[in-house]
């Protein structure tokens, strides 16, 4: 089901990135399709009734039934890529905004 | 118009990754369904069981290719991890996540801290210029400023803990990185005089950075490999364990923490007019 969930964001992302004009919600569209990405991705990793991949002192050995670490190492690489990404995108629309006067893509004229 | 062919382009696009995911039962390749993941025939079982290495080692020291077929080493049971007993792990990190991202694959770590790094410099570049304090529509009340002051300090040590026991507990460098800058950003929000002292922040950037190559360099000279872990790695479970996950972890979160610091700092102020 979440899977399904995951694919319904991506594209939603996809549509926004395709359709949308303001310089924000461009950048709010990236996101979405990264998360519905990310969610795509831990999901791979999910085994009915497992647990989080921690050893505790209730969960104590390695034989338990844990759900897949190697999908949560890489999404967390990816959440870190993507704030950078965002960060950055922000910044150049705060200097488009400074320059025209406007996050609209289409209001937006040369010199 | 364009509204439609989007819709249309973007519906196609998905029944093609659906088809993709979901069909073909007799293929190798077939999708596994939701919660039906099968870790004893991935890989990574292996760093649950914390094996990785161990394939490959004794197939280095197999005399010939006819020992190899003989004995798969794969297939060996593997030693259970306890949690509190088991010494000198392959990795002593109760974490397996922590154990992946900061051990197995460090050196993938170390190009994200490095993308992360270009992104925040990229912002400082973009944001740059004789700058002053962005100010916000408010007048901040005596009890917000100093309230504010107040949760800082929980918040810097929460952040603290959370990179601290990367190895032992959720979280970890990049959390607890996070966690330092909204305290920052706390700050900033909440106190209309308040100004981060960026270049402080930026040499702490540097610094960690710069330790951490060390590390890996160390473990160069050290065990063979870099980021190869050097350091004894202790009971499972200890906070003093995993050899040298704990060191690189406060190195990442040092280093997330003044990198996103450097960003708020950048989009709270703005150019002085001239």
């Amino acid at each position: 089901m979440i899977q399904y969930v995951s694919i319904a964001l991506m594209l939603v992302g996809i549509y926004g990135l395709l359709t949308q004009k303001n310089v924000i919600k461009l950048i709010v569209s990236l996101n979405i399709f990264e998360v519905g990405i990310n969610v795509f991705i831990i999901s791979v990793g999910y085994v009915s009734g497992g647990i989080a991949p921690i050893l505790t002192s209730q969960n104590n050995t390695s034989a338990l039934l844990y759900v897949d670490p190697l999908p949560q190492a890489l999404v967390l690489t990816s959440i870190v890529i993507g704030v950078g990404v965002t960060a950055l995108a922000l910044a150049f629309a705060r200097r488009m905004h400074k320059q025209y006067g406007t996050y609209n893509l289409d209001e937006m004229e040369g010199e | 118009m364009k509204q439609v062919v989007s819709i249309l382009l973007v519906v196609a696009l998905g029944v093609f990754v659906f088809l993709a995911l979901y069909t073909g039962d007799h293929s190798p390749l077939q999708f596994t369904p939701y919660g039906e993941a099968d870790l004893s025939t991935r890989v990574s079982q292996r760093f649950v069981d914390k094996t990785v290495t161990l394939g490959m080692g004794e197939a280095e020291t197999a005399p010939d290719a006819q020992a190899e077929a003989d004995a798969p080493a794969f297939e060996a049971m593997p030693a259970l991890v306890v949690y509190g007993e088991t010494r000198d792990a392959e990795t002593g990190s109760a974490n397996m996540v922590t154990s992946i991202v900061v051990n197995y694959r460090s050196f993938d770590t170390l190009g994200e801290v490095t993308v992360l790094f270009i992104a925040a410099f990229g912002v400082g570049l973009l944001l740059s210029g004789k700058r002053k304090r962005q100010q916000p529509a408010y007048e901040p009340s005596f009890i917000l400023k100093h309230g504010a002051r107040i949760v800082f300090g929980i918040m810097v040590v929460f952040g603290v803990y959370v990179f601290i026991h990367g190895h032992l507990t959720p979280g970890g460098g990049f959390p607890g990185g996070s966690i330092i800058a909204a305290a920052i950003l706390l700050l900033y929000i909440a106190d209309n005089e308040f100004q981060a002292k960026v270049k402080t922040f930026k040499i702490l950037e540097g610094v960690a950075g710069s330790l951490y190559v060390i590390a890996g360099l160390l473990g160069l000279v050290i065990g063979g490999y870099f980021l190869q872990n050097f350091l004894p790695t202790g009971v499972v479970g200890d906070l003093v364990s995993a050899g040298v996950i704990p060191i690189v972890y406060i190195l990442i979160g040092l280093k997330v923490g003044s990198e996103l610091t450097g960003v708020i700092a950048g989009f709270a102020t703005e150019e002085e007019a001239e």
